[in-house]
């Protein structure tokens, strides 16, 4: 425990939130502590492998969205442009970012649930936002086979067999809305690619991007961390060991 | 058909702050109080897996459930209003404790000036100050009558702050806990805005000091700095909300109840009073009346301004003739912004969301304004609310936006940089504001809230002056590459600004020019109250939560003295 190293035990933590002197803050933390893998002491009394109800917690990659491991593959080359593998650490398909994005494709996000679809739909002005008819599902899919189609049509081959300036000059076509595409512009589909692509850099691991935590670990990012209350008047940069969510046991 | 429900004293449509304070004054002195909440209960123990920037943050877990009600903007009327379909420029809440769930805390009081803003400017720079299209007005109510309500609510909340502010209005007492932690980050813009002559002091904060009981018997616990604030809720309880405050005091009494899943979809009029709200169960599809002696809007200022228009209660604003109060004087804020690039790395992902300083030099009528081509301005702020990963990939000019340049320069950048902040005033304008859509509707049927809005040439004068003012406060903090925001030209819904919409229901001494009197009773209905920030008849240069806390409070009294006495408060 990062906290422990720096001397500050459990107890001290608890009494300095109130929660060790019997104040119920908030109502059901107490349980919540008790129930997540703390006694009565407060100490912790299990490791991080297992979550709070000693579920197994081996992650399996996989895909839940794409169908054809070709489309998988253009996206995961097109990824990697946007964030590459450099001396600083893994690029876009090293930290699992085309299995975060295809995951993410096949729930809430890909479906668009919670944002408003209803019609008429209109193009609209800039400053009005998002007004197409089409989910991020669709859009998805449907800017996959268009990235396919130019790399056939500009240097007759497959976008992953192209080179990584041939792959970015068509990402930069699409950046500045230089390829048609149906009921969405291809602007507004890189920024969904670009945006979607850092998120699964730097998502907590438990979405299945972010591998290892090792986008955290590059930025100097710790996760998941319980307090930074006796650190956070230290002038010196502090550099400390992410954690995931789901070690979470407080 | 509806099924009517046996009648309470006093309803609430909504349970966060404004609902809270309603609902717990008033089941303390012995009214039977039901909250209608259209979201889902929540508190303290939902958030110990909160600190997930991606569910939270970015797919906006806490707030409105868009697929069921949003808005429609335009930036004019010659444009056709769209459904805001995806969150951004703002956030509304939904569920118990609403926004001030996932609030940063900021928790001010505004100045003197802004409740006498268009007496006192046109005492100090004449009637011409501002063209005739800013519809500015006095609020009714000075800051000293404010006072104690201010104070109350800072005691609720149990406010972290240091009175040393020269431009604030007096205080009754000092703040009920001490200030945060002064962190090397608030020190460098400490330092520097001293020594250009300003007067620095720590931003008071809902997020605690130290462990607080409040009047009411709540504890609030002591904020651990984990850096995940706004946009979350506190696993400590250590950030102020509803849930954890005025929600159970109002509870404890045996008083109130909520239901929720209860989306209130109508305000039912006869003559001159309010008999009750309609709603619709949203788990079964049923619809309810529930009869009231006294029926409060509590909801956000979008929802409480749609309710009154769908119910047909005021009279709507029309910009061409300028007759009407309902939906107009919509204000928003004004955010000049400076980014600083250093040399050092800085624990910039430890934070709190209330944690930071601010100077008041230039906000109000705190400087001179006779050369100036605008009035009033902003609260300047330094805050250090936890850098997460996803949102902030800040890079130099010039950089690209993807590829391994960007990849460089936000890893690099990332606890290199910071920015400064300005909450700016937003002077109301006769065509900045709200009204019903004629073509889009929520997934009860309902007309969707348009909201035609855009900044005017006061915004844009405004910003430009900050800006300047801030990136001076920058360069004098030792960044090695200072970057002032870009002027602003077309309101735009997409990139997030600020949650601190205001107006559409505002306030006042007059029927003719506002929806409610001072006691945030309506003209119209007189035991129809509407609470929130839409009483605001502009928006001051600071977050709104403190000063709608205290018309709350005043509102809280006079809903009282009215189930006494009856009959109009004024």
């Amino acid at each position: 425990m990062a906290n422990e190293q720096k001397g500050v035990s459990r107890r001290d933590f608890l009494k300095t939130t109130g929660i060790a002197t019997g104040a119920l803050v908030g109502g059901g933390l107490i349980g919540g502590l008790v129930g997540y893998n703390v006694n009565k002491d407060g100490v912790q009394t299990k490791g991080g492998t297992q979550n709070a109800e000693n579920h197994d917690t081996t992650s399996v990659k996989g895909l839940m969205f794409f169908t054809k491991r070709a489309d998988f593959n253009i996206l995961s080359q097109a990824v990697e442009r946007i964030f590459p593998e450099d001396d600083l650490g893994p690029g876009a398909i090293g930290l699992g970012v085309p299995y975060f994005i295809d995951n993410q494709l096949a729930g809430n996000y890909g479906s668009n649930a919670r944002e408003y679809m209803q019609g008429p739909f209109f193009a609209g002005e800039a400053t009005q936002g998002y007004q197409s008819r089409l989910t991020r599902a669709e859009i998805f899919r449907q800017g996959i086979a268009m990235m396919e189609d130019e790399a056939q049509k500009r240097y007759q081959k497959g976008f992953t067999e192209l080179d990584g300036g041939q792959m970015d000059e068509i990402l930069t076509s699409i950046q500045k809305n230089e390829v048609e595409m149906k009921g969405v512009s291809s602007e507004f589909f890189f920024r969904l690619l670009r945006q979607a692509t850092l998120e699964g850099a730097y998502a907590d691991p438990i979405y299945n991007g972010n591998t290892n935590m090792d986008g955290w670990r590059m930025k100097g990012f710790p996760g998941h961390q319980m307090a930074y209350i006796n650190v956070i008047e230290e002038e010196k940069f502090q550099k400390i060991e992410p954690k995931s969510i789901s070690s979470m046991q407080h | 058909m509806a099924k009517t429900l046996d009648k309470v004293d006093v309803v609430t449509v909504g349970v966060g702050w404004m609902g809270g304070i309603i609902a717990a004054e008033c089941a303390k002195a012995g009214l039977k109080v039901r909250g209608l909440e259209r979201g889902k209960p929540r508190g303290t123990e939902d958030y110990l897996m909160v600190h997930d920037e991606y569910r939270y943050a970015i797919r906006y877990e806490l707030m409105q459930d868009l697929s069921k009600e949003t808005i429609t903007f335009r930036n004019h009327r010659k444009m056709r209003a769209l459904p805001m379909r995806q969150l951004g420029s703002f956030l509304l809440g939904e569920g118990l404790g609403g926004a001030g769930t996932h609030w940063n805390g900021h928790t001010f009081r505004f100045l003197p000036y802004d409740f006498q803003i268009k007496t006192m400017t046109e005492k100090k720079y004449g009637k011409n100050k501002l063209s005739k299209d800013y519809l500015l007005q006095d609020w009714g109510v000075t800051y000293d009558e404010l006072e104690p309500y201010f104070d109350k609510y800072e005691k609720t909340t149990g406010i972290s702050g240091e009175n040393t502010n020269p431009f604030a209005g007096k205080r009754s007492s000092e703040f009920p806990t001490p200030p945060m932690k002064k962190t090397p980050i608030l020190k460098k813009f400490e330092n520097a805005a001293t020594s250009l002559g300003y007067h620095p002091y720590m931003l008071p904060s809902a997020n605690l000091s130290e462990v607080y009981e409040n009047p009411d018997g709540q504890t609030i616990g002591a904020c651990q700095y984990c850096g995940f604030c706004e946009r979350f809720g506190c696993e400590y309880g250590a950030k102020t909300s509803p849930e954890i405050t005025v929600v159970p005091t109002a509870m404890k009494t045996g008083n109130f109840d909520i239901t929720f899943h209860a989306n209130v979809v109508e305000v039912l009029k006869s003559g001159n009073k309010v008999t009750g709200v309609r709603y619709v169960d949203t788990q079964s599809g049923e619809e309810f009346i529930q009869p009231a002696e006294v029926v409060v809007l509590t909801s956000y200022v979008m929802n409480n301004a749609k309710l009154l228009m769908v119910s047909k209660i005021g009279e709507q604003y029309n910009p061409d003739t300028g007759r009407g109060t309902l939906g107009k004087n919509y204000g928003y804020q004004i955010l000049p912004t400076v980014t600083g690039f250093f040399n050092e790395q800085m624990n910039v992902f430890m934070g709190a969301g209330a944690l930071g300083m601010t100077i008041d030099d230039f906000n109000g009528d705190s400087f001179d304004h006779s050369d100036l081509d605008f009035i009033h301005g902003a609260s300047i702020s330094i805050t250090q609310t936890g850098y997460r990963p996803i949102q902030i990939n800040p890079v130099p000019p010039e950089t690209p936006a993807w590829g391994s340049d960007f990849k460089k320069a936000s890893i690099e950048n990332y606890t290199r940089m910071l920015s400064i902040g300005g909450q700016g005033a937003s002077m109301p304008h006769k065509e900045n504001f709200m009204s019903l859509d004629p073509d889009y509707r929520d997934a009860y049927g309902v007309p969707l809230l348009q909201l035609t809005y855009n900044f005017t040439e006061q915004d844009r004068n405004m910003h430009k002056y900050l800006t300047d003012r801030i990136a001076e406060i920058m360069k004098e903090m030792g960044a090695k590459t200072v970057v002032p925001g870009n002027p602003i030209s077309d309101y735009d819904i997409v990139p997030y600004q600020t949650t601190h919409n205001t107006g559409g229901t505002i306030m006042g001494t007059d029927p003719a020019n506002s929806v409610v009197n001072t006691y945030l009773q309506h003209w119209d209905a007189e035991n129809l109250f509407v609470v929130g920030a839409g009483n605001f008849p502009h928006n001051g240069g600071y977050n709104p939560t403190g000063t709608i806390g205290a018309l709350a409070y005043r509102t809280a009294e006079a809903i009282l003295k009215y189930s006494k006495n009856g009959g109009s408060l004024v």
